[in-house]
């Protein structure tokens, strides 16, 4: 038996370097061998896009990109469609888990460092495949054109208009028409399930070749591809990531399943923040609802966005709004020269670093949390103060990390 | 570690958001039991009499009410109306048109009013309307000001009164029984809660379908749980 299956594999690696890349990039992939909690969000986020692949080709199956159907399509597929429900249910809650997974592998990589030298381009490849996510998750939530799909999405592209002398144009551009209507919603649903899931796709393919070709980070945030074997050539804290990783992987996923199915089956709505109650109400294109909220993890920016209230250097309070908006993803990919301390991870940083990475997680938060409310006086001042900390974190960070005191790195892994 | 626990202290605290009607009035809370079959269809028979004609469920089929269980003779004798068949979707007797000229709005459709509105302030709104005769149609209701539809159940439920106190604590606003209806207060609240429960039912059919299989799923997820860590352990054995 053995026999047969290695001639096959002999016959198949003869036209097709399949035992060449199974090796490099599994069982001959050397992982550090400290992985931590937080090393799990990597191979989960592949999970969830897989996830969102799956279910969102049957989901086409069944709903209707019309602006009169739309929201009945999606009332047909939770009713009449064979296990409509749970298919709907899994998108839905992988979009918001997504998000989880995606903040979570991030924030990794902001305690350990994951993101310096040599590893600035596989940050860059992530910074942009969290623009497409966003891109991605705007236009899905467009689809099932509710009252918060509809006015929601208002919001948004009327930041496009706000952009000088082109905005308007590029704002009749995106939408095909003078308003958000049929035309519209037609065209981001051809973004939501073609162009945007395979620039997706691409970029994820690409972001794991760049990650194999640095190896990955780990929670000391030294290289332990500076200290191999002489013998073998291996790194001598490194582990093969097949099988080690692929079952430690497993357990993760297993966990992450728990809570996911958990979600999907006890609490699909989650208290409103997976699927808000407004957006059981179909799109009326007549009536602003009282409070618009974004999903919650476009709560951050979207408070920055309102918490520009007057215009100043001649900028329009609203352009403001969009500028810091943007400015407050985009800063991200800047991280990489921003940091200037001598070491990586947040083990061997001193305390500036730690104050300013847990003030940077409160604001977000809060800034999340704010983006819920209805802005008041007071609500307006604290999304002020907490942009300003957010953006701090950032502008000051050449600063505090260099002068900060940081601790001596080891020369080999501690765990 | 410690990090984790807050931050996960804060993602868990974020559901809890206050749910009040946009009057600020309080919701009393609506007895909702979707496997209580007999309340269903109690509601679902009272939702076809009293609801139907104005608003639709246009998403919903009468056949599905097999669920809670109906027979499709039964669904033919107790809750279509209009001629229609077993497999048709609950439409209005209603056009949009002659809604807009009569109330000024088309009804909503009521499929998924539930999520939308949620059942508590369903169970409040049915039970807060009170005559006033500055309003179109005579009557006016506590948590949703100068809505536009009458008190259909007022036959069943009487007349209310509203009972303005003001004290240092600012207006309260409470109702008072002036005309006794079909129903004591007792039997209306019963009544509005099936009807509340029913709609709750529509408002996601396979809600308890869901709950079901989400425990058989979790009981293999566990299962998968032990086993996955097993085999984590065994291979890194060598490791630590």
């Amino acid at each position: 038996m053995s026999n047969i299956f290695n001639s096959m594999l002999a016959w198949v690696d003869k036209r097709f370097p399949l035992s060449s890349n199974w090796k490099a990039h599994l069982s001959e992939y050397y992982a550090p061998k400290n992985f931590n909690f937080w090393y799990f969000f990597g191979s989960l986020a592949l999970l969830v896009l897989v996830n969102q692949l799956l279910t969102g080709i049957f989901l086409t199956m069944n709903y209707k990109p019309d602006a009169s159907q739309a929201f009945a399509s999606v009332e047909y597929i939770m009713r009449d469609v064979d296990y409509g429900w749970l298919i709907r249910y899994m998108h839905s809650t992988g979009a918001s888990m997504f998000f989880v997974v995606v903040y979570l592998h991030m924030f990794r990589g902001m305690m350990y460092g994951s993101y310096r030298k040599p590893r600035e381009l596989l940050w860059l490849i992530g910074m942009v495949i969290f623009f497409v996510l966003m891109s991605l998750a705007f236009t899905g939530y467009i689809l099932p054109w509710g009252q918060m799909s509809y006015w929601g999405a208002q919001v948004i592209v009327s930041m496009f208009g706000a952009i000088p002398s082109i905005g308007e144009t590029l704002q009749q551009w995106l939408l095909g028409d003078f308003t958000l209507s049929d035309a519209a919603l037609n065209r981001f649903f051809a973004y939501h399930v073609v162009t945007l899931p395979l620039v997706l796709l691409v970029l994820v393919f690409v972001h794991i070749l760049a990650l194999h070709e640095t190896g990955s980070n780990n929670p000391d945030g030294i290289e332990i591809k500076e200290n191999k074997n002489p013998e073998t050539g291996i790194p001598v804290d490194g582990i093969p990531f097949h099988p080690y990783y692929s079952v430690k992987d497993i357990v993760g996923v297993v966990v992450f399943l728990i809570v996911f199915c958990g979600i999907i089956f006890f609490a699909p709505e989650m208290g409103g923040y997976f699927l808000e109650y407004n957006n059981f109400i179909p799109a009326n294109t007549l009536q602003t609802p009282d409070h618009i909220a974004p999903v919650w993890y476009f709560t951050p920016y979207y408070s920055m966005l309102r918490a520009v209230t007057v215009n100043f250097l001649g900028i329009d309070a609203k352009l403001w709004g969009v500028i810091l908006m943007a400015g407050s993803v985009v800063v991200f990919c800047f991280l990489p020269w921003l940091d200037r301390s001598p070491v990586k991870s947040i083990r061997y940083k001193g305390p500036y670093f730690k104050i300013a990475l847990t003030l940077f997680v409160i604001s977000f938060f809060v800034l999340g949390w704010l983006g819920t409310k209805s802005p008041t006086p007071l609500y307006t001042l604290l999304a002020q103060i907490f942009t300003v900390i957010y953006f701090a974190f950032f502008i000051l960070m050449p600063w505090y990390s260099k002068i900060d005191k940081t601790k001596p790195e080891p020369k080999r892994l501690k765990e | 570690m410690k990090k984790i626990t807050i931050a996960l202290l804060i993602l868990c605290m974020a559901p809890f958001g206050v749910l009040a009607g946009e009057s600020g009035m309080p919701l009393d809370r609506a007895p909702i039991d979707t496997t209580d079959n007999a309340s269903l269809k109690r509601g679902a028979e009272n939702f076809v009499n009293y609801c139907l004609t104005c608003h639709g469920a246009s998403y919903m089929r009468y056949n599905r009410h097999r669920d809670i269980g109906y027979t499709n003779e039964e669904i033919l004798s107790k809750l279509v109306f209009t001629g229609q068949k077993v497999g048709d979707l609950m439409q209005s007797a209603m056009r949009k048109k002659e809604g807009e000229e009569w109330f000024g709005v088309v009804p909503p459709d009521l499929s998924v009013i539930a999520r939308a509105r949620g059942a508590d302030w369903l169970y409040t709104y049915l039970r807060a309307f009170y005559r006033d005769d500055a309003t179109h149609t005579g009557w006016n209701n506590l948590v949703f000001d100068r809505v536009a539809m009458p008190h259909v159940l007022y036959q069943l439920q009487g007349e209310q009164r509203l009972v303005v106190k003001t004290s240092d604590k600012g207006e309260q606003k409470s109702l008072t029984l002036e005309k006794a209806g079909q129903l004591s207060a007792t039997e209306y609240d019963k009544f509005v809660g099936d009807l509340v429960n029913y709609l709750v039912y529509l408002g996601e059919p396979h809600a308890n379908a869901r709950k079901q299989l989400g425990i058989e799923v979790m009981i293999f997820l566990l299962g998968m749980l032990v086993l996955s860590y097993a085999l984590k352990k065994e291979y890194w054995k060598d490791i630590h």
